[in-house]
């Protein structure tokens, strides 16, 4: 455990160096992105839903509804591209992930060092955001921080088994596939920008099982002060079994695909 | 007998060269049609998403001139001219630098027989066919929600074909000006904010004045104009205007392109 601990926090390190030299082209991606869709939508798009009458939001502007939406939408999407491109890149185009292997870190160790910088992105680009939604008056109450550990869980919770599907193709076109099928239809229709119970019944089914749902329902509820205890932990253990599900699947396919 | 005419003529003669490149891209294609084909589907989750889900908050519209129309025929015609321009960027822009600086395709082609205004033109009309399939469908979705009122609607293709002209001539311009693949983000940093703000989600009315101004010379505004009073039937005369723009920004844009991939690449 001591060891396992040690080697990832070397691998963690590799990340923030080479963090170090790219940050500035993640900046557009992880903040003005996300605050762009804050401003158009709560903002622009939200006078006209708040002057159609608030009812159906539970009495709050449009803008705090989404505001807690499109945080965990934020953290779902900066994990994916970071368990996409990065990690086909480690085992296939500039297979560094070789070389570490070639050192006493083992194959776990590789994933649990990824996953950690996976971790990092996330949370500060979701507290920056965080920051922002604040100043715009995104925030109802206090515990909206709360959103971001919350951010966190779903950022792992889909990085993992992304991370153990990509070791599983040969060329990143697979990726496509799941941002067309996978991350839009669950940035659309995970509860972010409308509640989904004015989906159709099948698709309502299809948006709980999402990470995103969960992600959304548990730090709205905080931000709205309207959360239920009993919900609130099935969320949670739902998101963390994606977590743990998906981290044991990457250590088995990092091994197979490192050594074979 | 064409073939025979075309290698005897002088190469200048030969215009049209183009169709050569159209070609070559669908035989690349044709091995990947399930990339190509799934193209189709982000445009209707947008459509979906906020035509059912987020419609039924904002309840209908009132345009400019008076008119009553629900959320989601204001916004389809929107998501259309979107869909239009994203598509024509993404070929215009990442497609043809990994072509021109990776797999070198240009420098072969330029061997050949084909000048760089074939590759401008040659380019453009692949990115316009694939445009044109996707609209097609997506014209298809709006009529099967009842989001069409108008016959009108018939030019609403033509209209998005030519959006699609104008981003695929700028940004194939633009491209040959990129040096790595960190510039794309200034594609994004253009792209979003004109997919949010150009009146796609809401009027233009709705800004102050300076602001309107800038969202109204952006050339995604003046494509959301055109589709939104072709599916509505609020057309008029000054539609041409914004026509007008869209043609003269892709013909500049594939002068400057060919001007520039004949400078980068024959010199």
């Amino acid at each position: 455990m001591a060891l396992a601990v040690e080697n990832g926090r070397r691998m963690f390190d590799y990340w923030l160096t080479v963090y170090k030299r790219t940050w500035k082209g993640t900046m557009i991606t992880s903040f003005l992105l996300p605050m762009l869709y804050l401003a158009a939508m709560g903002i622009g798009l939200g006078s006209f839903v708040d002057s159609n009458g608030t009812g159906a939001l539970g009495g709050v502007s449009y803008l705090q509804f989404i505001a807690p939406g499109l945080l965990a939408s934020t953290a779902l999407q900066i994990a994916v591209g970071e368990a996409t491109y990065p990690v086909m890149s480690g085992l296939k185009w500039q297979k560094f992930y070789h070389s570490m292997i070639a050192t006493p870190l083992r194959p776990a160790d590789v994933v649990y060092g990824q996953l950690g910088f996976i971790a990092f992105r996330v949370l500060s680009s979701c507290a920056v955001f965080l920051v922002i939604i604040a100043l715009f008056g995104g925030l109802d109450s206090p515990l909206g921080v709360l959103g971001l550990p919350v951010a966190l869980l779903v950022g792992m919770a889909v990085a993992s088994p992304i991370a153990a599907f990509a070791t599983t193709l040969e060329n990143d076109s697979g990726f496509a596939m799941v941002f067309r099928f996978g991350v839009v239809p669950a940035f659309l229709f995970s509860g972010a920008f409308f509640p989904v119970s004015q989906l159709p019944n099948w698709i309502e089914w299809l948006a709980y099982v999402s990470p995103l749902w969960h992600a959304v329902d548990l730090s709205r509820g905080l931000s709205l002060g309207t959360v239920n205890p009993w919900l609130a932990l099935g969320n949670l253990v739902y998101l963390l079994t994606w977590f743990l599900v998906g981290t044991w699947l990457a250590v088995r396919g990092f091994t197979r695909r490192l050594i074979g | 007998m064409a073939t025979i005419a075309a290698r005897v003529l002088p190469v200048p003669v030969r215009l049209g060269g183009g169709r050569h490149l159209v070609e070559r891209n669908f035989l690349l294609y044709r091995r990947s049609w399930v990339v190509f084909i799934s193209g189709f589907f982000e445009p209707v989750f947008y459509l979906l998403s906020i035509g059912i889900g987020v419609a039924q908050l904002v309840g209908s519209f009132t345009l400019s001139d008076g008119t009553t129309i629900a959320y989601a025929a204001f916004v389809a015609p929107a998501m259309l001219a979107s869909s239009a321009m994203n598509g024509a960027i993404f070929d215009s822009t990442y497609n043809i630098f990994f072509r021109m600086k990776y797999a070198k395709l240009y420098d072969s082609i330029l061997a050949t027989p084909l000048r760089p205004w074939d590759l401008a033109t040659g380019e453009v009309t692949w990115a316009l066919l694939r445009g044109a399939i996707y609209s097609a469908m997506f014209i298809l979705v709006m009529l099967a929600m009842g989001l069409v009122s108008s016959w009108w609607a018939l030019l609403a293709l033509p209209a998005a074909v030519l959006i699609g002209f104008a981003f695929a001539g700028a940004g194939m311009a633009l491209t040959t000006f990129m040096r790595s693949w960190q510039d794309f983000e200034f594609v994004q940093l253009a792209i979003m904010p004109m997919f949010l703000f150009s009146a796609t989600f809401y009027p233009v009315e709705t800004y102050p004045g300076a602001i309107r101004w800038l969202v109204e010379i952006t050339p995604l505004y003046q494509g959301v104009v055109l589709e939104r009073a072709f599916t509505t039937g609020t057309v008029d005369w000054f539609l041409l205007v914004h026509a007008l723009y869209l043609a003269a920004l892709g013909t500049f844009g594939m002068y400057v392109a060919s001007r520039r991939l004949g400078k980068l690449l024959l010199k």
